[in-house]
Protein backbone atom coordinates (compact mmCIF):
# COMPACT_ATOMS: atom_id res chain seq x y z
CA UNK A 1 0.00 0.00 0.00
CA UNK A 2 2.24 2.33 0.36
CA UNK A 3 4.37 1.76 -3.01
CA UNK A 4 2.85 4.97 -4.10
CA UNK A 5 4.13 6.98 -0.92
CA UNK A 6 6.63 9.09 -3.33
CA UNK A 7 6.17 11.41 -5.79
CA UNK A 8 8.43 10.87 -8.95
CA UNK A 9 9.87 13.62 -10.80
CA UNK A 10 10.74 13.13 -14.45
CA UNK A 11 11.88 16.13 -16.88
CA UNK A 12 10.52 14.96 -20.19
CA UNK A 13 12.11 17.49 -21.48
CA UNK A 14 14.57 20.51 -21.28
CA UNK A 15 11.77 22.98 -21.01
CA UNK A 16 9.39 20.87 -18.88
CA UNK A 17 9.21 19.05 -15.43
CA UNK A 18 6.59 16.42 -14.31
CA UNK A 19 5.57 15.09 -10.91
CA UNK A 20 3.47 12.34 -10.77
CA UNK A 21 1.89 10.60 -7.36
CA UNK A 22 -0.23 7.98 -7.10
CA UNK A 23 -3.42 8.09 -4.45
CA UNK A 24 -5.58 5.65 -2.52
CA UNK A 25 -8.96 7.48 -3.77
CA UNK A 26 -11.24 7.51 -6.60
CA UNK A 27 -10.55 9.95 -9.29
CA UNK A 28 -13.33 12.09 -8.71
CA UNK A 29 -12.16 12.88 -4.98
CA UNK A 30 -8.65 13.78 -6.35
CA UNK A 31 -10.23 16.17 -8.66
CA UNK A 32 -12.52 17.59 -5.80
CA UNK A 33 -9.32 17.95 -3.56
CA UNK A 34 -7.32 20.10 -6.57
CA UNK A 35 -10.59 22.00 -7.55
CA UNK A 36 -11.99 23.13 -4.11
CA UNK A 37 -10.72 25.85 -2.95
CA UNK A 38 -11.57 24.84 0.75
CA UNK A 39 -9.92 21.56 0.36
CA UNK A 40 -7.08 23.39 -1.54
CA UNK A 41 -5.88 25.03 1.05
CA UNK A 42 -5.96 22.16 3.57
CA UNK A 43 -2.58 20.55 1.65
CA UNK A 44 -1.40 22.31 -1.37
CA UNK A 45 1.06 23.98 1.00
CA UNK A 46 4.37 22.97 0.39
CA UNK A 47 6.70 23.30 3.36
CA UNK A 48 5.75 23.64 6.37
CA UNK A 49 4.79 27.03 7.89
CA UNK A 50 2.71 28.48 5.27
CA UNK A 51 -1.01 29.05 4.88
CA UNK A 52 -2.72 29.98 1.67
CA UNK A 53 -5.39 33.04 2.81
CA UNK A 54 -6.64 33.55 -0.59
CA UNK A 55 -7.72 30.54 -2.99
CA UNK A 56 -9.73 32.40 -5.83
CA UNK A 57 -10.88 29.31 -8.70
CA UNK A 58 -13.44 30.36 -11.56
CA UNK A 59 -13.31 26.93 -13.12
CA UNK A 60 -14.14 27.46 -16.88
CA UNK A 61 -12.41 27.75 -19.67
CA UNK A 62 -11.30 31.25 -20.08
CA UNK A 63 -11.79 31.58 -16.04
CA UNK A 64 -8.95 32.92 -13.51
CA UNK A 65 -7.39 31.79 -10.28
CA UNK A 66 -5.27 33.41 -7.87
CA UNK A 67 -3.85 31.66 -5.05
CA UNK A 68 -1.84 33.60 -2.43
CA UNK A 69 0.55 32.10 0.09
CA UNK A 70 1.60 33.66 3.24
CA UNK A 71 4.44 32.91 6.18
CA UNK A 72 2.88 32.37 9.36
CA UNK A 73 6.59 33.44 10.32
CA UNK A 74 6.52 37.03 8.84
CA UNK A 75 3.55 37.39 6.96
CA UNK A 76 5.33 37.41 3.93
CA UNK A 77 3.53 36.77 0.56
CA UNK A 78 3.76 35.58 -2.66
CA UNK A 79 1.16 34.07 -5.21
CA UNK A 80 0.33 32.62 -8.16
CA UNK A 81 -2.52 33.04 -10.93
CA UNK A 82 -3.49 32.39 -14.15
CA UNK A 83 -6.57 31.36 -16.29
CA UNK A 84 -7.99 28.05 -17.17
CA UNK A 85 -7.13 26.88 -20.88
CA UNK A 86 -8.90 23.52 -20.39
CA UNK A 87 -11.06 22.29 -18.07
CA UNK A 88 -12.35 18.88 -18.26
CA UNK A 89 -13.48 17.46 -14.53
CA UNK A 90 -11.92 14.60 -12.90
CA UNK A 91 -9.81 14.33 -16.23
CA UNK A 92 -7.43 17.02 -16.77
CA UNK A 93 -7.20 20.79 -15.86
CA UNK A 94 -4.45 23.34 -18.20
CA UNK A 95 -3.84 26.70 -16.52
CA UNK A 96 -1.59 29.09 -17.64
CA UNK A 97 0.79 30.32 -14.57
CA UNK A 98 2.10 33.46 -13.64
CA UNK A 99 3.90 34.39 -10.09
CA UNK A 100 3.22 37.35 -8.04
CA UNK A 101 6.09 38.12 -5.88
CA UNK A 102 3.77 40.02 -3.38
CA UNK A 103 6.33 41.15 0.02
CA UNK A 104 8.61 37.83 -0.69
CA UNK A 105 10.06 38.96 -3.95
CA UNK A 106 11.65 36.78 -6.90
CA UNK A 107 10.77 36.45 -10.34
CA UNK A 108 9.86 33.64 -12.51
CA UNK A 109 10.06 34.98 -16.11
CA UNK A 110 7.21 33.85 -18.44
CA UNK A 111 4.80 31.48 -16.55
CA UNK A 112 4.58 28.59 -17.46
CA UNK A 113 1.51 26.42 -18.77
CA UNK A 114 0.60 23.80 -16.85
CA UNK A 115 -1.45 20.24 -17.43
CA UNK A 116 -3.05 18.40 -14.70
CA UNK A 117 -4.03 14.98 -15.57
CA UNK A 118 -6.29 12.44 -13.47
CA UNK A 119 -6.15 8.41 -14.42
CA UNK A 120 -7.63 5.90 -12.20
CA UNK A 121 -6.81 1.76 -11.64
CA UNK A 122 -7.84 -0.28 -9.49
CA UNK A 123 -8.70 2.40 -6.78
CA UNK A 124 -5.55 4.08 -7.31
CA UNK A 125 -5.42 7.70 -8.68
CA UNK A 126 -2.76 8.88 -10.70
CA UNK A 127 -1.93 12.53 -10.46
CA UNK A 128 0.54 14.36 -13.45
CA UNK A 129 0.87 17.52 -13.07
CA UNK A 130 3.20 18.43 -16.41
CA UNK A 131 4.94 21.92 -15.91
CA UNK A 132 6.18 23.72 -19.16
CA UNK A 133 8.30 26.81 -18.69
CA UNK A 134 8.84 27.12 -22.22
CA UNK A 135 12.79 27.76 -21.99
CA UNK A 136 15.22 25.51 -20.19
CA UNK A 137 16.39 28.75 -18.01
CA UNK A 138 12.97 28.89 -16.58
CA UNK A 139 12.53 25.30 -15.89
CA UNK A 140 16.18 24.67 -14.24
CA UNK A 141 15.36 27.82 -12.07
CA UNK A 142 11.67 27.11 -10.67
CA UNK A 143 13.05 23.37 -10.40
CA UNK A 144 16.40 24.14 -8.00
CA UNK A 145 13.85 26.53 -5.71
CA UNK A 146 13.28 23.01 -4.44
CA UNK A 147 16.35 23.21 -3.41
CA UNK A 148 16.45 25.69 -1.25
CA UNK A 149 16.45 24.69 2.79
CA UNK A 150 15.24 29.00 4.01
CA UNK A 151 16.44 30.78 1.32
CA UNK A 152 16.73 30.45 -2.05
CA UNK A 153 19.13 27.81 -4.00
CA UNK A 154 20.38 30.04 -6.31
CA UNK A 155 22.69 29.16 -9.25
CA UNK A 156 25.50 30.65 -7.32
CA UNK A 157 24.96 28.32 -4.39
CA UNK A 158 24.60 25.54 -7.13
CA UNK A 159 27.81 26.96 -7.98
CA UNK A 160 29.82 27.19 -4.87
CA UNK A 161 27.67 23.54 -3.69
CA UNK A 162 29.45 21.82 -6.44
CA UNK A 163 33.29 22.35 -6.28
CA UNK A 164 32.75 21.66 -2.68
CA UNK A 165 31.48 18.26 -3.50
CA UNK A 166 34.00 17.86 -6.12
CA UNK A 167 37.02 18.14 -3.41
CA UNK A 168 34.94 15.84 -1.20
CA UNK A 169 35.30 13.04 -3.65
CA UNK B 1 34.08 23.37 -17.46
CA UNK B 2 31.82 25.71 -14.73
CA UNK B 3 29.73 24.03 -12.60
CA UNK B 4 26.51 25.28 -13.53
CA UNK B 5 27.39 23.81 -16.84
CA UNK B 6 28.17 20.99 -15.67
CA UNK B 7 24.81 20.47 -14.34
CA UNK B 8 23.67 21.12 -18.05
CA UNK B 9 25.81 18.77 -19.23
CA UNK B 10 24.33 15.95 -16.64
CA UNK B 11 20.50 16.66 -18.01
CA UNK B 12 21.51 16.73 -21.34
CA UNK B 13 23.11 13.55 -21.01
CA UNK B 14 19.92 12.25 -18.90
CA UNK B 15 17.12 13.53 -20.89
CA UNK B 16 18.03 10.45 -23.37
CA UNK B 17 16.10 6.84 -22.66
CA UNK B 18 18.99 5.41 -24.19
CA UNK B 19 21.55 6.93 -21.89
CA UNK B 20 19.29 6.43 -18.72
CA UNK B 21 19.34 2.65 -19.97
CA UNK B 22 23.18 2.82 -20.69
CA UNK B 23 23.70 3.96 -17.04
CA UNK B 24 21.46 1.72 -15.76
CA UNK B 25 23.43 -1.18 -16.97
CA UNK B 26 26.57 0.63 -16.13
CA UNK B 27 25.08 0.53 -12.32
CA UNK B 28 25.43 -2.92 -12.29
CA UNK B 29 29.10 -3.10 -13.36
CA UNK B 30 31.59 -1.65 -16.56
CA UNK B 31 30.80 -3.20 -19.65
CA UNK B 32 32.60 -2.85 -23.07
CA UNK B 33 30.77 -0.67 -25.99
CA UNK B 34 30.12 -4.45 -27.93
CA UNK B 35 28.30 -5.31 -24.32
CA UNK B 36 26.62 -2.33 -23.96
CA UNK B 37 25.25 -2.19 -27.89
CA UNK B 38 23.86 -5.72 -27.32
CA UNK B 39 20.76 -4.63 -25.70
CA UNK B 40 20.21 -1.73 -28.35
CA UNK B 41 18.72 -2.69 -32.13
CA UNK B 42 21.36 0.73 -32.86
CA UNK B 43 24.49 0.76 -34.28
CA UNK B 44 28.17 0.74 -32.11
CA UNK B 45 29.14 4.54 -33.59
CA UNK B 46 25.41 5.43 -32.50
CA UNK B 47 25.92 3.79 -28.80
CA UNK B 48 29.73 5.77 -29.19
CA UNK B 49 28.01 8.86 -29.60
CA UNK B 50 25.55 8.37 -26.65
CA UNK B 51 28.85 7.21 -24.32
CA UNK B 52 30.56 10.37 -25.57
CA UNK B 53 27.63 12.30 -24.62
CA UNK B 54 27.86 10.48 -20.73
CA UNK B 55 31.32 11.12 -20.57
CA UNK B 56 31.31 15.22 -21.65
CA UNK B 57 28.88 14.96 -18.35
CA UNK B 58 31.00 12.86 -16.66
CA UNK B 59 28.56 10.37 -16.05
CA UNK B 60 30.79 7.74 -17.16
CA UNK B 61 34.38 7.34 -17.43
CA UNK B 62 36.25 4.98 -19.54
CA UNK B 63 38.65 2.40 -18.12
CA UNK B 64 41.74 0.48 -19.56
CA UNK B 65 42.17 -3.00 -18.88
CA UNK B 66 45.11 -4.09 -21.73
CA UNK B 67 43.03 -3.69 -25.29
CA UNK B 68 39.78 -3.24 -23.60
CA UNK B 69 38.40 0.14 -22.48
CA UNK B 70 35.28 -0.82 -20.35
CA UNK B 71 32.80 1.78 -19.55
CA UNK B 72 32.35 2.22 -15.58
CA UNK B 73 29.84 4.51 -13.74
CA UNK B 74 30.86 7.73 -12.16
CA UNK B 75 28.35 8.13 -9.25
CA UNK B 76 29.09 11.55 -8.78
CA UNK B 77 27.43 13.85 -11.09
CA UNK B 78 24.32 11.66 -11.06
CA UNK B 79 24.64 12.51 -7.26
CA UNK B 80 24.46 16.05 -7.92
CA UNK B 81 21.55 16.04 -10.55
CA UNK B 82 19.19 13.68 -8.26
CA UNK B 83 19.90 16.11 -5.04
CA UNK B 84 18.38 19.05 -7.65
CA UNK B 85 15.46 16.97 -7.82
CA UNK B 86 15.36 15.36 -4.99
CA UNK B 87 14.54 18.61 -2.95
CA UNK B 88 12.15 19.72 -5.51
CA UNK B 89 10.34 15.73 -5.47
CA UNK B 90 9.79 16.35 -1.33
CA UNK B 91 8.09 19.77 -1.40
CA UNK B 92 5.54 17.79 -3.54
CA UNK B 93 5.60 15.15 -1.21
CA UNK B 94 5.14 17.48 1.85
CA UNK B 95 1.67 18.58 -0.27
CA UNK B 96 0.81 15.19 -1.06
CA UNK B 97 1.15 13.91 1.96
CA UNK B 98 -1.46 16.62 3.49
CA UNK B 99 -3.75 15.41 0.29
CA UNK B 100 -3.07 11.92 1.61
CA UNK B 101 -5.13 12.64 5.16
CA UNK B 102 -7.52 15.18 3.55
CA UNK B 103 -9.05 11.81 0.81
CA UNK B 104 -8.82 9.60 3.59
CA UNK B 105 -11.05 11.95 6.14
CA UNK B 106 -13.50 12.40 2.76
CA UNK B 107 -13.55 8.42 2.71
CA UNK B 108 -13.96 8.24 6.18
CA UNK B 109 -11.05 6.44 6.52
CA UNK B 110 -7.98 7.05 8.36
CA UNK B 111 -5.17 7.80 5.54
CA UNK B 112 -2.74 5.14 4.52
CA UNK B 113 0.51 6.73 4.66
CA UNK B 114 0.51 9.48 6.95
CA UNK B 115 1.93 7.89 9.28
CA UNK B 116 5.38 7.93 7.37
CA UNK B 117 6.97 11.29 7.90
CA UNK B 118 3.86 13.84 8.15
CA UNK B 119 3.99 12.79 11.56
CA UNK B 120 7.24 13.50 12.62
CA UNK B 121 8.44 17.10 14.22
CA UNK B 122 8.99 19.00 11.08
CA UNK B 123 13.14 20.09 10.83
CA UNK B 124 13.97 23.19 12.20
CA UNK B 125 15.14 24.70 8.87
CA UNK B 126 12.20 23.89 6.90
CA UNK B 127 10.41 26.65 9.19
CA UNK B 128 10.83 29.30 6.48
CA UNK B 129 11.42 27.76 3.58
CA UNK B 130 9.32 27.96 0.49
CA UNK B 131 6.16 27.01 0.70
CA UNK B 132 3.42 25.77 -2.48
CA UNK B 133 3.95 23.11 -5.00
CA UNK B 134 5.64 25.26 -7.60
CA UNK B 135 7.63 28.01 -6.06
CA UNK B 136 10.30 29.94 -7.59
CA UNK B 137 12.27 32.30 -7.02
CA UNK B 138 14.33 33.51 -10.17
CA UNK B 139 18.44 33.30 -10.20
CA UNK B 140 19.42 37.23 -9.69
CA UNK B 141 20.94 38.16 -13.00
CA UNK B 142 24.01 40.02 -13.37
CA UNK B 143 26.41 37.49 -11.94
CA UNK B 144 26.83 36.23 -15.61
Amino acid sequence: MSENSKAQVILPSDHEVRVVRAFHAPRDLVYKAYTTPALLQQWLLGYPGWTMPVCDMDLRVGGAYRWRFRSIEDDKEFGFHGEYRVVEPNRRIVHTEYYDPGSFGGDMGNGALVTIELTERDGVTTLSTLMDYYTKEARDAAVATGMTDGMEMSYQQLDQLLPELETVS
Amino acid sequence: MKASDRLDATFLALADPTRRAILARLARGEASVAELAEPFSISQPAISKHLKILERARLISVGQAGQRRPRRIEPKALADASLWLERYREMWDMSFKRLDSLLGELQGKPAPQVEERAKEPEPRTRASSRPAARPRRRRRRGSG
